[in-house]
């Protein structure tokens, strides 16, 4: 590879690494600090890609909108879009038992696979939006990666922030015991909704810069394998709960997923039809190796310190 | 007439559906997780089947035996290599694990049997007109088959003791227990149960239209309807969902396009869910 191609490869892998951070945090809002399971991370992931690129892209006749919008305003109707749709979804589904929230939520994100692929008016069906601006000028992937990485790094401040906030440890109260935490006064649902939404409305910036980022979305692009295992991959490896420990796992899962491809290609001409399914059983091992081996993932999660109380070493009660 | 003729391929596909819906009803009774691999579990039951009868030219009621027997203990297999280990740890954990079971199933058939498409028996069949509805020999081979399938169920679950301790222990597992029922053995013959109707399930699909690496995953959302509609831990509730599942699905041609058929599956589930989470026959409460 040559020098250009390899900085051209390192610009993309760090780009779409931090949009695979962005949707990884938003799962650790939801999963990792909330206990809410959500197995339909493509949908949103899709729902905000195609919101954005509808705002954003050339004006077309193939399908509905190209209005040409910046992408800030893409990225905050993204964040819209997805936030309704997670307090519809999270409406119906908060209360339910987290397998059957992973059941819905797999659901919602295959009936809005089935909608993008037939609904071609708007969504340009199978063949996808192209055309879809970039923020700045055209081919200009560094600004891309600096605003990705931007976004990523006040997206983790803001989820580090809550962690330590009373509104975070509520959240892991109810992860660990639900009913200790409705006897304690809290309104269970409604800490799980929120968790829901705002977890949610990551995923769908995640789309708007992912559309963005590539200028073309097409529904292949959000199946359930790359859309939502990878990132259950990412969070868990990393450790759920952790939010350093999530960016890292991103970055090695994303590191392990891209260097396999490198290794397929390197199979015989013949074997190259096979080389996706190899890949995919491959990252499907990696995760049952790591739930057998190391559940708690590479860095496991730590109790936060209270915000504005510094930490003395205890003295032993005598109480 | 039309009516008539989307009654009889809902029954098609709900038979289908139920066969796949025990399997799965069962295993959430007595394992309390949602066994995300289930679909995968019946394409594997179908490709084998195929394996069968593309290399030793056997009829594919005679190939469906050995198939049957290998997608049992794949089960099994998976059940010892992966789940098990992760029973002491939160369910949810098993069915994270289950997901990338599926996962590991589709990309292994296709790498092994590729990504295209295949049929088990070329060739045209004529479909027979009864009072003005079409039907193919081959659905009605699904009808015969499933009903079969429903009937050694039925035999087993209420004949003998195995069957019995099962759901016993998918109604009250801590009453089970103390009951002495045979734990271990009972999660044994559940996985080989489940999986054997899984196979039976995958090949019935197989016959009703053809073989892709995702015809599995893509019934697995009908079938978490139909086991959730009938009552969670119910068998004889997962039949029942089953059909009306795959009954509304046909139906729902009448309304909408039918690229949205699955939709109506997910429709249902998530209006029982909210309505009557216990399901039709009352099973586990949420």
């Amino acid at each position: 590879m040559s020098t250009i191609g390899l900085y051209q490869y390192g610009l993309y892998f760090l780009t779409t690494a931090g949009i695979y951070g962005i949707m990884a945090l938003g799962l650790n809002l939801q999963w990792g600090l909330s206990g809410v399971f959500n197995l339909g991370i493509a949908g949103f992931f899709a729902v905000g890609a195609y919101t954005s690129a509808i705002l954003t892209a050339a004006p077309t006749p193939d399908h509905w909108g190209g209005f040409a919008l910046a992408l800030p305003a893409g990225a905050i109707a993204a964040m819209l879009a997805c936030a309704v749709l997670a307090v519809i979804v999270g409406a119906a589904t908060i209360k339910l038992r987290s397998d059957y929230l992973a059941i819905a939520t797999l659901g919602i994100a295959e009936v809005i696979r089935m909608v993008i692929k037939n609904e071609g008016e708007i969504t340009g069906g199978v063949r996808g939006i192209a055309g879809i601006a970039s923020p700045f000028d055209a081919n200009d992937q560094l600004t891309t990666l600096a605003l990705v990485l931007a976004a990523l790094a006040v997206l983790f401040w803001l989820v580090e922030r809550a962690r330590i906030s009373p509104w975070g440890r509520v959240l892991r109260a109810i992860r660990e015991n639900e009913d200790g935490s409705r006897a304690a006064g809290k309104n269970v649902s409604r800490f799980r909704l929120e968790a829901f939404v705002v977890g949610s409305a990551f995923m769908g910036l995640a789309g708007a810069f992912y559309a963005s980022f590539i200028g073309f979305i097409s529904p292949e692009a959000f199946q359930p394998v790359y859309g939502t295992f990878l990132i259950w991959v990412m969070l868990i490896a990393g450790g759920s709960g952790n939010n350093v420990g999530v960016l890292v796992g991103t970055f090695l899962v994303w590191l392990v997923w891209s260097a396999s491809s490198m290794l397929t290609d390197l199979l015989p001409a013949g074997m190259a039809t096979q080389a996706g399914a190899i890949r995919i059983f491959l990252i499907g091992l990696m995760l049952q190796v790591i739930l057998l081996a190391r559940p708690e993932g590479l860095l496991p999660e730590k109790s936060p310190r209270l915000i504005g109380r510094k930490h003395k070493s205890r003295k032993p009660s005598s109480d | 007439m039309e009516f008539l003729q989307l009654t009889y391929n809902g029954l098609v596909l709900g038979s289908i559906l139920a066969l796949g819906a025990i399997g799965v009803t069962m295993i959430f009774g007595v394992l309390r997780f949602a066994h995300f691999a289930h679909g995968d579990l019946m394409t594997v039951g179908a490709y084998c089947t195929l394996t069968f009868v593309q290399t030793l030219h056997w009829p594919v009621w005679l190939a469906a035996l050995p198939a049957l027997a290998l997608t049992a203990v794949l089960a099994v297999v998976l059940d010892q290599l992966f789940y098990r280990r992760l029973r002491r740890v939160a369910p949810v954990i098993l069915l994270i694990s289950s997901f990338a079971t599926a996962l590991m199933l589709r990309a292994g058939i296709q790498i092994i049997w590729g990504p295209g498409s295949e049929v088990f028996e070329r060739g045209i069949s004529i479909p027979w007109r009864v009072a003005g509805l079409v039907i193919t020999p081959d659905s009605l081979k699904v009808l015969a088959g499933a009903a079969l399938m429903v009937f050694f169920v039925h035999l087993f679950l209420s004949r003998t003791k195995m069957g019995k301790s099962m759901r016993a222990m998918s109604d009250n597992v801590d009453l089970a227990r103390i009951s002495g029922v045979p734990v271990k053995r009972v999660i044994l013959v559940t996985w080989l149960f489940a999986g054997m109707l899984a196979a039976v399930a995958g090949i019935l699909l197989g016959v009703n239209t053809r073989l892709i690496p995702t015809m599995g995953w893509n019934t697995l959302l009908p079938i978490f309807a139909a086991a959730i509609l009938g009552g969670v831990g119910k068998p004889y509730g997962a039949i029942l969902g089953g059909l009306l599942i795959g009954l509304a699905m046909n139906y729902s041609v009448l309304f909408m396009p039918s690229a949205y058929k699955l939709s109506v599956a997910f429709v249902i589930m998530i209006g029982v869910l909210i309505l009557r989470p216990q399901g039709l026959l009352k099973g586990i409460k949420l």
